[in-house]
Parts: structure tokens; C-alpha cells; sequence
């Protein structure tokens, strides 16, 4: 069991959690995520790690409410115990120096982002970070960011806040004005890694996404994560999560994603329901 | 020998759900003997005075004497008799292919009518469970002899080598990638072969030996192997399982509602999906559903698909009912329950409906050419043979390679060009220093008591590398 030290709300159905997970905090790496399970009979979902204290022993994973086990999850109170959480899994991010690269993060990528962009600054990178919102009320993390980051730049879909636009506009345009990028990566929902990686494909610069497709063991046994990537069936769960972005087939992995939707659906009204009644006893 | 020996060739049948109720729940089929019955069994035992059925069992049973003292109805007596050799006897009872293990070679199998070993283990196992107090009588203490050996993986090979180190006095500790222990006896073997509370029943005697077990550990992530010597293990046992699965590499492989089999008896077993929405785990099995592969995996992935409602299962297999790798007596069950066979057919594409289901099949049919290097028949696609089928879901069962993460993080363990670990068969050892691998890991997909077989003689090894 692992235990909650921290819970909190970042931004509208956006959570952060911090558990006690020593060994994990220990060996892990950007870009690695773990499975977790809420409880016996829960489903084991994979999360990326936004950040952690090895010294502490504690890690920190920011993630989207959208499903009843990620509202089970965001209900965990300090003191609460999650069942199984393993981890650290799939391979790190490719951190070297490459010279001035983008950072883009959407959604809980604006989280799973951070942990990149430290490691990318620490070996000498300009790093530029690009995070969006569809409106202000939706942004989390911008002084993390801003100061871990050489240049932080903020998008809105609706114009509330920053710029207006969203994070592939913005890489379009400093393409378009000939700004020399070495290097891609982006952390965010599969439709925001595919409009970033469209916009780099036509200027050739590599364009890192990473993928979290639905998955069960997490450990390369099960194959439920397979994802196409250049013709090629790879495992996101040992293969990835990252991968190259313009190989990715993004319309077999959005349609592999919505596998479950009607099960989902079920699971959460009865969710709903007990809770109901839960609260009315 | 003078006295005349009166031979009983009346195999006394165990008792199974019946097939209409069966073919719909969870529960197990086959409901194991009464005390008559089995004692009436072991009564037909001719007690040989040179057995065959002891070299017959991979970890040497010794079946004669158990048997002995099944007919005098002294089960604590068997019991110990069975545990001083085989640490899981619940689970080898209900899954060893006994029919090509002691029992192929038992005496009486010349007359056809082998004594029914695998049941009276069953039943011993199973009569010391509900007698708890026995088994506490029966544990002895052992003094820690200063030896620590971490064990990767708790399936069979892992479960054993355990307890027969921890029995020989060493500190043991089990690293589970999971978060429940038995690996396969778990996620693979469905409820209805092997309930998953027997398989637990097990794994806590093992635990009650003194074996830590350590679940949501993923050896390769979370430590290396190279990290457990230098951090006070003084061996280490590779029994990390089969790994990953095989698919076909045709067109369409990839749709929504293709399952490897790997995940379609994980997400059924470990994961309880047929007792959704009480688990969160959903598994999708519509009305028809194709499993395609010949082996005991592709009829516990046919026999979950009918059970989770499925209207019609087809499994279709590219050679013929000779050459397939499944046990009889699983393929008669399957067959039974109302899977229907598709021999000599091949898949040759997945084709897709609107929203990127699957929703049919295209398959060829076969027939059998010259015998290739397994020596089976290779099979051949007939020409202008093609047509579809129409399925919900589509479950691979071809098989695993082995996992990479292990090899790929440990230095100086050698593979083999299949990818598995290379190590001794009669030891364990592999090319590294106080490392050793056994089970699937070692020799590719095989049966449950193979890899205990395995997980006994590493320890054996083991335990002759620091005692000399």
C-alpha cells in the first residue's frame, strides 16, 4: 500500500498527487511512468510522474480526471493508501544536448512536462516551453515552468490568457519565421501530440511524443498498448512511451483509446450512483 | 514374484460441473474425489517395486508411497509425503499433463488404465487445506544459514526454488512484477482449471516458510539484477515468465477488439473482468468470437470467451487436430463446452467496421505439406480458398517470446537467438556469476511443473554452490 501525503486540485478536473513511493522515487527518470491500481478491485492505469523527492521518497503524478478510476483517484484524501503503484516504468526520455528545443505540454502534459524540461536545461539546452489551455481558469504550473525553462510561453485556445492559439501555432510560427529548432517534444493528449507533430513534420524537426494507450500489466506481457509507429507494431509500455512522432499511426491509437468507452460509461454511473447513495446514509 | 497381483483397470472418475451449467460460470469443472473414491483409486495402485511414475514427475514425487498412504487413509501421511518434494502439490494436482508425465509411464497404462496420480494428489492437497491444523503440526523451524537469494518472479519456478531454499535454511525474498503473487497461475490459468484462492492457499504456505514476497516489483526497473548482488543477495533465480506475446503480422492486427490471449486472460483472470462492473476491468466478447492457435492457452482463452457469453467461439487452427499442441483432455473440454474447431484454416487479414473495430476474418484454408523442423506437417495455403468470417472479437493465442527487459539489463547474461536465457537444463546456471534462470524464461513457453521442475534443481544447485 501507498500511502497519500498530498492532494489538491491544479485547474478544473486536472489533479495532482503526491504518495510515499521510496523506491520508485529513487530510480526514476523523466519521461518513465508508473501503474497504479486505487484499490483491489480497480483497474491498473498507467500515469506519467510529474515530479520527485528521492530524499523524501515521494512522487508527484498530475493527471485528468476522465474516468471513474482517476475520480476514485482525485478523491484520495492525505492518509488514504493506494493499492498497487509500480513503477518505474517504460524507457526514460532521450535527454542529451541538442541544442534549442521545444518543450510543449497540454493538459496533464503541462505536469509530465516538467520533469523533461529540468533534465534537458541541466545538460545545456536552450529550452523553450510552450504550454496551452483552451482558457485561462485551465493553466497550472506556469512558475515551475517559467523557471525551469530559458522561455516559457503561454497559449490559450479562447485569447484569455498569453497568446491566443494553441501550442502547435505557436511552434508553426517561430518555424515559419526560420527559428532554429533542433528538437520536439511533446506531453499532452493524443490530438495536441499529433497537431505538434504535423506542425514539425513539414520543417523536418524531430518531434518526440508520449504515448499512454490503454494498458494492463505495463511490463510488455499483455500487448494491450500496441501501438503502430513507422509500419510497426511496437509495445508503448517497454517500446515507449516515447516515440517519434511523425511515424505514430495517431488514428489507430485515438481509436484503440476508445475502446472501452461504453464499459467506462457503465462503470462510472454505477460509481455515481453508490456514491449517492453513500452520501445520503 | 509368486503372490498373484488382482489388477483393477477400473479408473474411478472424478466428478465434473456438468456441461450445460459449466460452459456458463466460473467455477471449477472438475470437483475432485470423495474420500471412498480416492482411497478406492489408490487401492488400484500395484505398488511396483522399481516405479517408473517417480522418474516420470519432474520433481520426483514419490508417488507409490503417497498413494500407500491414501488406501490406509493416512492423509497426513501423504501429505508430508508429497510436500517433502513438491511445495505446490493443489496446483500440479489440477494442471500437470500427467497422461505424458507418471502416469504414461505407470504400469498400468499398458492395460490403458493408469492410476489416476493427478487426481490423488488433488485430493491429498486439497484434504490438507481443509485441515489446517495439520500443517502446522507438520512445519518444522529452520536456522538461517547466513544465505541470501532474491528470486525474480512468483509463478511456479519462482514459488518453488522458494521454498525448497527457504526449507534448506536460506534467507528468500520473491520480487513480483504484479500486485498479487503466482504470476501465470494467476493472470493465465483461468478459475475454472485452477480456482485462484487454491493457487493463494500456496503461495501462503510458501510464505509461511519464511519467504518474503515483494509484489509491484518489476526487476530490469526498479532494481537490476547486478543491483540485488551488490545489495546483500549472495544468488539470484531468474523466473520472470514467458513474456511477450506473438501476434500474426497481417493486415489489421492492430483493430480494437483483437486481444492477444496474454490480455484477454489477464484481463479475465487477474483482473476479474467477468465479474464486471463489480472490478473496473471491462474485457469486450460480443457475440461471436475467433481464437486462433492450437495449444492449452488458445482453449483456456476459448473456454473464458464462452463463459463471459459469447455465442459461438471458433478456434481455428492452419494443421489438423494431430498436430496440436493442446492436451487432450482440454481440447475434449473445449470441444464439450461448445468451441467449435476451424482446423487447417489460416487468418490472412483483420477487416475493420466504421469505427475501427473488427468485424470479420479472411482465412484461407491449408493442407499439410512435408513434416518442417518441429515435425509437424508444415501447412500450406490452398489457393482461391479464401473467405470470411464474421467476429466481435479475436483472441491470439500463438505464444510468447521472452520478456526483454531482463536481458537487456543485465551484463554479461547471455541469450539465445530466440531471446531466452541461456542456462544450464540440469542446474540452472546461466553465463553470469551467481545467477541462475529457470522456467519459461529458459526454454520458451512450457508447462507449469517443467518450471517447477526448473525452480528445483536451481535451488538444489544453489544450494550445493555455497555448501559444497
Amino acid at each position: 500500500m501507498y500511502r497519500v501525503v498530498a492532494s489538491e486540485d491544479l485547474a478544473p478536473n486536472v489533479h495532482l498527487l503526491k504518495v510515499e513511493a521510496p523506491t520508485v522515487a529513487r530510480k526514476i527518470q523523466p519521461g518513465q511512468f508508473v501503474i497504479v491500481m486505487v484499490d483491489e478491485k480497480g483497474e491498473r492505469i498507467p500515469l506519467t510522474i510529474s515530479d520527485w523527492d528521492e530524499s523524501e521518497g515521494i512522487i508527484t503524478i498530475v493527471f485528468l480526471e476522465v474516468g471513474m478510476t482517476t475520480y476514485k483517484l482525485a478523491q484520495l484524501k492525505p492518509g488514504a493508501h493506494i493499492f498497487s503503484l509500480v513503477g518505474p516504468l517504460g524507457l526514460p526520455t532521450r535527454i542529451e544536448k541538442f541544442g534549442t528545443v521545444i518543450c510543449a505540454g497540454g493538459c496533464y502534459g503541462i505536469g509530465a512536462i516538467l520533469p523533461v524540461v529540468r533534465a534537458l536545461k541541466k545538460v545545456g539546452n536552450e529550452v523553450i516551453s510552450i504550454i496551452e489551455a483552451r482558457s485561462k481558469f485551465l493553466l497550472f504550473w506556469e512558475e515551475p515552468l517559467r523557471q525551469a525553462s530559458d522561455k516559457l510561453i503561454v497559449t490559450t485556445g479562447d485569447g484569455s490568457y498569453g497568446r491566443k492559439g494553441w501550442v502547435n501555432d505557436v511552434i508553426k510560427g517561430m518555424l515559419e519565421q526560420g527559428q532554429r529548432i533542433e528538437r520536439v517534444f511533446a506531453r499532452g493528449c493524443p490530438f495536441m501530440m499529433m497537431l505538434c507533430s504535423e506542425a514539425t513534420r513539414l520543417y523536418g524537426v524531430n518531434t518526440i511524443v508520449s504515448l499512454s494507450p490503454i494498458m494492463v500489466d505495463g511490463t510488455g506481457m499483455c500487448g494491450c498498448c500496441r501501438v503502430s509507429v513507422g509500419g510497426e507494431t511496437k509495445f508503448a509500455c517497454v517500446d515507449g512511451p516515447d516515440f517519434e512522432g511523425h511515424k505514430v499511426d495517431w488514428d489507430l491509437l485515438m481509436k484503440r483509446q476508445r475502446a472501452y468507452l461504453e464499459e467506462e460509461k457503465k462503470s462510472l454511473e454505477l460509481w455515481e450512483t453508490d456514491a449517492l447513495r453513500n452520501q445520503s446514509e | 514374484m509368486s503372490e498373484k497381483i488382482k489388477i483393477n483397470l477400473n479408473r474411478v472418475p472424478m466428478p465434473k460441473q456438468e456441461v450445460a451449467v459449466r460452459r456458463r460460470n466460473f467455477n471449477e469443472v472438475a470437483l475432485g474425489y470423495r474420500e471412498q473414491q480416492a482411497v478406492e483409486e489408490a487401492s488400484r495402485c500395484i505398488q511396483c517395486k522399481k516405479p517408473n511414475c517417480i522418474t516420470g514427475c519432474p520433481v520426483g514425487v514419490n508417488i507409490p508411497e503417497f498413494i500407500r498412504a491414501v488406501r490406509e487413509g493416512d492423509m497426513p501421511e501423504a501429505v508430508r509425503i508429497i510436500k517433502s518434494t513438491n511445495s505446490l502439490p493443489a496446483i500440479t494436482g489440477r494442471v500437470c499433463p500427467q497422461e505424458t508425465q507418471c502416469e504414461m509411464v505407470c504400469a498400468l497404462n499398458k492395460k490403458g488404465a493408469p492410476i489416476a496420480v493427478g487426481r490423488l494428489e488433488r485430493y491429498v492437497a486439497d484434504w490438507e487445506r481443509s485441515h489446517p491444523e495439520i500443517e502446522e503440526r507438520q512445519k518444522k523451524r529452520v536456522t538461517f544459514n547466513g544465505k541470501k537469494v532474491a528470486i525474480v518472479g512468483s509463478g511456479p519456478a519462482g514459488l518453488t526454488c522458494a521454498a525448497d531454499l527457504a526449507k534448506l535454511g536460506y534467507e528468500v525474498t520473491i520480487f513480483e512484477a504484479l500486485h498479487v503473487a503466482g504470476g501465470v497461475l494467476m493472470y493465465g490459468i483461468p478459475e475454472f482449471r485452477l480456482p485462484k484462492d487454491v493457487v493463494q492457499a500456496e503461495v501462503d504456505y510458501v510464505k509461511s516458510l519464511g519467504v518474503e514476497i515483494k509484489l509491484d516489483h518489476v526487476i530490469g526497473k526498479i532494481a537490476t539484477v547486478d543491483e540485488l548482488l551488490q545489495n546483500g543477495y549472495d544468488a539470484v533465480f531468474l523466473s520472470p515468465g514467458a513474456g511477450a506475446p506473438m501476434f500474426l503480422n497481417i493486415p489489421g492486427e492492430n483493430l480494437s477488439g483483437i486481444y492477444s490471449a496474454n490480455e484477454f486472460l489477464t484481463r479475465t483472470n487477474l483482473m476479474k473482468a467477468y465479474r464486471f462492473p463489480e472490478y473496473d476491468t471491462p474485457i469486450k466478447v460480443g457475440r461471436n468470437v475467433a481464437v486462433i492457435g492450437g495449444g492449452n492457452v488458445a482453449m483456456d482463452a476459448s473456454r473464458c470467451a464462452l463463459r463471459l457469453g459469447a455465442e459461438g467461439v471458433h478456434l481455428i487452427y492452419r494443421r489438423s487436430e494431430v498436430e496440436m499442441p493442446a492436451r487432450a483432455e482440454e481440447r475434449e473440454n473445449a470441444k464439450e463446452e461448445g468451441v467449435i474447431f476451424k482446423l487447417l484454416t489460416n487468418p490472412s487479414r483483420f477487416i475493420e467496421d466504421e469505427s475501427g473495430k473488427v468485424k470479420a476474418v479472411e482465412c484461407y484454408e491449408m493442407e499439410l505439406g512435408e513434416p518442417d523442423e518441429s515435425g509437424r506437417r508444415r501447412p500450406i495455403q490452398k489457393p482461391g480458398t479464401e473467405f470470411t468470417m464474421p467476429v466481435d472479437t479475436v483472441i491470439v493465442a500463438l505464444g510468447t517470446s521472452p520478456n526483454p527487459i531482463i536481458p537487456s539489463t543485465t551484463k554479461g547474461l547471455e541469450v539465445t537467438k530466440w531471446g531466452t536465457v541461456k542456462a544450464d537444463e540440469d542446474n540452472g546456471r546461466t553465463s553470469k556469476g551467481r545467477v541462475w534462470c529457470g522456467g519459461d524464461m529458459a526454454t520458451g513457453a512450457a508447462t507449469v511443473i517443467s518450471a517447477m521442475g526448473a525452480g528445483k534443481r536451481a535451488a538444489a544447485d544453489i544450494n550445493t554452490y555455497f555448501e559444497g
